[in-house]
């Protein structure tokens, strides 16, 4: 045992999945997720199930969690959870286990932000972003686009007025029927498509050059489908270019902002994470400003979509960062209202 | 009633008189297919209560939460739900739904059914659908 290190358990359970993480310092030694994906033809995650089996999985996985990292629960230095936004019937049994679990070893308590989270992601990398740094946070549920001046000092300079990214390929994916989730499958099937073949518009927004809107690029595919009479003509060919032409203009966007708000800031490190960014068009196309001298940072796909490590290591952060460290010896035992969903203390 | 809106624009305008009638307390559902102005008619809702955030959709984290002003400086919750990926009502009760709902709080539900199934009642609602044109949409408030 090294024992001038930090050992950090680390719990996320913000939405469908529950992770249990062991960090020392900033080095990731295990990270267990359970993931609640069922493919329906419905399209989508199942909450209550997701809860429950979480409840009962935690104790667990972090059983399992440690013995992956080969240390005892005795040897842990710093507790962490995800203390917000999320769901609060979700969001609940990773806090108040994480919470209790700190108070009976009596060691300090780490609330952490999910989204700052996904922020630190990038950290995980052994080639860490420079501060300051441009962050864009892709998923189902967050378009976000952040400046980073240093560590807990950000800025949002933009977030989608209406539909997340991951959102729109969701929704692209089951107006042609192409099932769950659907990402993936836009990416796989515009492999073999035409980016030309169909110009779908991407709505300018007034007033905000880093705000983005992807409701008006859903709609066009769908007045498309139906115009084109898609149902009669559908085959892998046609899917295979709409989704290529819907993907160019969704990921060429994003791409434009970043761009842009790198030249603005003038940074050079653009760190990329959420579930968006294990699209290959995605990767393909930011790996182009490289040449540039970018340096584009894009976590490993298991610590981009949500998870615990990524919890772990902002709680790491935090807590060097922190100037009051007996505040973490006492918030195990704060009881506070509810979990918010805002960004207010981001 | 029925509103023929002609703009996403003309969507938000209703939205905002429409706004007028609710108050902390209310729960309103919001019926319609993808892309038909359901979250464009929650944003002219919240303009109307001088919500700063920025408001958007919470298909894929459930619920949106906004702070409001109703009145002269009354703070109130907004809790922007959309049930879209749900797929039973029981499912409300481990996400906390019962929280949600209160007197001091607006709720607004798209894809309201499971919330009606697990309320065992019907709630006020707008429905909307396509229109005529592209940019047409026709808009129908049901009163339970």
């Amino acid at each position: 045992m090294e024992k001038d290190k930090l050992y950090i358990l680390a719990f996320e359970s913000s939405c469908d999945e529950t992770s249990v993480a062991v960090l020392q310092d900033d080095k990731v030694i295990s990270n267990v997720i359970l993931s609640q994906e069922y493919h329906t033809a419905f399209g989508g995650v199942v909450p209550e199930i997701a809860s429950r089996e979480h409840l009962r999985k935690i104790v667990e996985m972090t059983d399992a969690s440690l013995k992956k990292a080969n240390i005892e629960m005795k040897d842990i230095d710093l507790v962490a959870a995800t203390s917000e936004p999320g769901l609060i019937g979700a969001i609940l049994i990773g806090l108040s286990f994480a919470k209790s679990l700190a108070a009976t070893l009596n060691k300090p308590f780490i609330p952490v932000n999910h989204i700052q989270a996904h922020l630190y992601s990038a950290f995980i990398n052994d080639t860490q972003p420079e501060f300051p740094f441009i962050a864009l946070i892709v998923s189902g549920g967050h378009t976000l686009l952040i400046l980073v001046e240093d560590f807990f000092k950000h800025k949002i300079l933009g977030t989608t007025i209406d539909d997340a990214v991951g959102e729109a390929f969701d929704k692209v994916a089951k107006m042609m029927g192409l099932g769950y989730p659907g990402g993936p499958l836009i990416d796989k099937y515009a492999k073999d498509g035409d980016i030309n073949f169909h110009e779908f518009p991407i709505s300018v927004i007034k007033n905000s050059k880093y705000n983005f809107s992807f409701s008006g690029i859903k709609t066009s595919v769908l007045y498309y489908l139906r115009d084109s009479n898609f149902q009669a003509n559908r085959n892998d060919k046609l899917i295979s270019d709409i989704s290529a032409s819907f993907q160019h203009a969704a990921i060429k966007t994003l791409y434009s902002k970043v761009r842009k708000a790198a030249k603005e800031f003038k940074v050079k490190d653009i760190a990329i994470s959420g579930g968006v960014s294990a699209n290959s068009y995605l990767n393909q196309m930011f790996k182009t400003l490289e040449k540039d001298r970018y340096r584009i940072h894009i976590p490993e796909l298991i610590y981009t979509t949500d998870n615990a490590a990524m919890i772990g290591i902002t709680a790491y952060y935090k807590y060097l960062a922190s100037k009051d460290k007996d505040y973490f010896s006492k918030e195990s035992l704060s009881v506070k209202a509810r979990p918010r969903l805002d960004f207010t203390n981001f | 009633m029925i509103f023929r809106s002609k703009s996403t624009k003309d969507t938000m305008k209703f939205a905002k008189e429409f706004a007028e009638k609710l108050k902390p307390g209310c729960v309103l559902g919001l019926k319609g297919n993808l892309g038909t102005g359901k979250t464009q008619f929650v944003k002219g809702i919240c303009e109307h209560f001088d919500v700063k955030e920025v408001v958007n959709s919470p298909t894929f984290i459930l619920v949106n939460e906004y702070e409001g002003t109703y009145g002269e400086a009354k703070k109130f919750r907004i809790y922007h739900f959309d049930l879209y990926r749900l797929n039973s009502a029981a499912e409300l009760g481990v996400i906390g739904f019962d929280e949600y709902i209160n007197k001091n709080s607006l709720v607004l539900i798209e894809w309201p059914e499971l919330a009606e199934e697990y309320l065992n009642r019907k709630v006020d609602t707008v429905r909307f659908d396509y229109g005529a044109g592209d940019d047409e949409r026709v808009i129908e408030v049901v009163t339970e």
